[in-house]
């Protein structure tokens, strides 16, 4: 995502001021320009090109990489999507309840401490708790114990989804946790008053108003997680293979750097995608 | 079943746990009171006496530790507020901001399942009463008067058997707040439905309702007509909350009858009053109140003075003819006029400042007195009342 910085509205008025709040933003700038820009760039053409021998790249330019995208790896891209979409739906309806317990906590040292659970995972490394998962869904695992052995769920759908859930449950949890917070409960019972019960109250009031934080959770957790490439490798071998880890087998695998180009520029229209349906949801909202 | 009043309350007890400490904390301390089918009926008191959590009772969001809610002779205990028959006007409002005016008055009847059609054309009813045309708007789009109008609608569109108001004014400027305060006035009685209106505004509660309970501390001191509330009040509290009143200490000297002789404490000084329901004993230390309106001012009668002094006579001596009254002299320490009235600061008794209110009816009544004049100063004793606490 780009960094905008906008210094049209800080207090310089006069051109010179003006001059230098644009001056502060360079580095930045310089930074995005040469480090995001560039690559990007770069990315796009190699995609346009054709696999030269040895892991080079050669012209002539051609659009075939795009077209084994979509017809080859078609499926590949419909898993992580479906992927994606499950861990997301997944993430809010665990999320959800959770944010709404945490942030109805009538005592703020309660909230902190169960906000601070939820992020304490983030203390591990992330490669080490999804050797964890690896651990407690193999073969030899806790879960295959309590069934009484020979239990593999490793290499599936399945240990993928369990492990962009467990993730990326935070990055729902926290922007719910933000909007139920400031949520005006005096609401609810306006709705009560009204003759809403529990339950049409919640979805006439509650959720409609607490939206803005299931939207962006919903897009921070879609974003990693279609991208994702450590947690499919680690938990899905062949089975739960993503975008992420084709994107990883042509550039290092087979050495075809055109072609992983252009899954990395399909990945990014997904993002961008998912990115305009976010711009979407809060225009509608005003 | 029929039931005499639209709301009944019998030794209703509210009780919040104090937190960190044992025990709990009495927000309303068992109150009783009998509300009349279309009844103006307002719970006034300084904030924290209880009356809001009263109305949440009434409302259902507030469980009453102890004591019986009952709706027209129903009891409501362990009713949800939604299956409640009356409704409220919250004291911020509380519109939905995702809904527009029209959707925030029809929410109301679709939870009642009430068809589209039929919701639309009554939210639209109801926000014509409160005179509302802007029905697509967002709330946060109105002004506060607006909004006000808003949630009137919400709460009317459901014909409530009662309507409960929390300080509805309150978030209002005065002029605003003087028209919506007749509009509330002439809509129930229109409508001829209960409100129970929620105020800390004494002036607010003695314009518009047709009985009030003042309350303190959790405690109904005083239920009565406005005229009953100010004429006769039943304790110090309420009488020094609603309106303005003068106190004076003292012992009880002496009763005749329902009206008992106060000698002022610090002051060579005897004042008549009434009686009032406590019904002291001789000895008791009581206060004296008495409304700066009552008192009245008279000029002494100077036997040269021909020009000021004919009238004067006159009153005087109609005043001397007077059996129950307090008749003694003070002297005027500050006169302030403000306009329809002066207001005059008067000492008797060598100690005791009371403030006197005095008409200004022109100069022919000469009503006019300046500091530190020597004046008459008169009660007539039914004016007056004796209270104990």
């Amino acid at each position: 995502m780009a960094i905008s910085l906008d210094f049209s509205r800080s207090p310089g008025h006069n051109a010179r001021e003006r001059t230098q709040g644009r001056l502060l933003a360079l580095p930045a700038l310089l930074w995005l320009i040469l480090f995001f820009l560039l690559p990007l760039v770069i990315v796009f053409v190699v995609s346009l090109m054709t696999r030269g021998r040895a892991g080079t790249v050669t012209l002539p330019l051609t659009l075939e990489n795009y077209e084994r995208v979509f017809t080859t790896y078609l499926p590949t891209f419909a898993d992580s999507i479906l992927i994606a979409v499950l861990t997301t739906l997944i993430c809010l309806v665990v999320g959800y309840p959770l944010a709404f317990f945490i942030s109805t906590r009538e005592r703020k040292w309660v909230q902190q401490i169960a906000l601070f659970l939820v992020i304490l995972p983030f203390w591990t490394n992330f490669l080490v708790r999804t050797y964890a998962w690896k651990v407690i869904l193999g073969p030899d695992g806790v879960i295959s114990a309590l069934a009484g052995g020979g239990v593999n769920l490793l290499n599936t759908n399945f240990a993928v989804l369990v492990g962009l859930v467990y993730g990326f449950l935070p990055f729902m949890v926290l922007p719910i946790y933000t909007s139920i917070e400031r949520f005006d409960f005096r609401l609810v019972e306006a709705a009560h008053d009204l003759g809403a019960n529990d339950w049409r109250a919640f979805w006439r009031v509650v959720f409609p108003l607490t939206l803005p934080g299931v939207a962006a959770g919903c897009i921070l957790v879609f974003i990693p997680a279609i991208g994702a490439f450590v947690t499919p490798d680690l938990l899905g071998g062949t089975q739960g293979f993503m975008i992420g880890n084709l994107i990883n087998q042509q550039f290092r695998g087979l050495g075809h750097w055109p072609r992983g180009a252009a899954a990395s520029m399909v990945m990014m229209a997904l993002v961008v995608l998912g990115l305009m349906f976010y711009a979407w949801m809060n225009r509608r909202r005003n | 079943m029929t039931a005499d009043y639209d709301i009944e309350l019998r030794n209703v007890v509210k009780e919040f746990p104090t937190r960190g400490s044992e025990g709990a904390l009495r927000a309303v301390d068992s109150i009783s009171l009998q509300i009349m089918p279309g009844e103006f009926f307002a719970l006034l008191g300084p904030s924290g006496c209880g009356k809001t959590t009263t109305l949440r009772m009434i409302a259902g969001f507030e469980e009453a530790t102890s004591g019986d809610i009952l709706l027209r002779g129903k009891p409501m205990q362990g009713v949800p507020p939604f299956h409640r028959p009356v409704n409220t006007v919250f004291q911020d409002y509380a519109l939905f901001p995702h809904m527009t005016v029209l959707q925030n008055v029809m929410f109301g009847l679709e939870m009642e399942n009430v068809s589209r059609t039929e919701a639309e054309k009554r939210a639209k009813a109801a926000l014509e009463l409160v005179r509302l045309t802007q029905f697509d708007r967002r709330p946060r789009q109105l002004s506060g008067g607006q909004q006000q109008r808003v949630a009137l609608a919400r709460a009317l569109v459901k014909r409530p058997a009662v309507l409960l108001l929390d300080e509805p004014l309150g978030a209002l400027d005065l002029k605003l707040r003087k028209a919506m305060q007749y509009e509330l006035m002439t809509m129930q009685n229109d409508l001829n439905i209960t409100f129970i209106y929620v105020t800390h505004d004494q002036e607010e509660a003695l314009t518009m309702a047709d009985r009030i309970a003042v309350m303190d501390k959790g405690k109904v001191l005083q239920v009565g007509s406005p005229e009953e509330i100010y004429e006769t009040p039943a304790t110090r509290f309420v009488a020094d909350f609603i309106g303005e009143t003068n106190f004076m200490e003292g012992r009880l000297v002496e009763k005749r009858g329902d009206i008992g002789m106060v000698a002022l404490k610090g002051a060579d000084c005897v004042v008549e009053a009434e009686l009032g329901a406590a019904n002291p004993q001789v000895g008791d230390n009581v206060t004296v109140a008495v409304r700066p309106e009552k008192i009245t001012l008279l000029r002494l009668v100077d036997q040269d003075d021909h020009l000021h002094s004919v009238p004067a006579a006159e009153i005087m001596a109609a005043v001397e003819r007077e059996t129950n009254k307090t008749l003694v002299e003070g002297v005027v320490q500050f006169a302030n006029y403000i306009g329809t009235d002066t207001r005059y600061i008067v000492r008797i008794g060598g100690s005791i400042d009371l403030v006197v209110r005095v008409q200004n009816f022109g100069e022919r009544f000469d009503t006019l007195f300046h500091k530190g004049e020597r004046v008459n100063v008169f009660w007539a004793t039914d004016t007056a009342r004796i209270l104990v606490e």
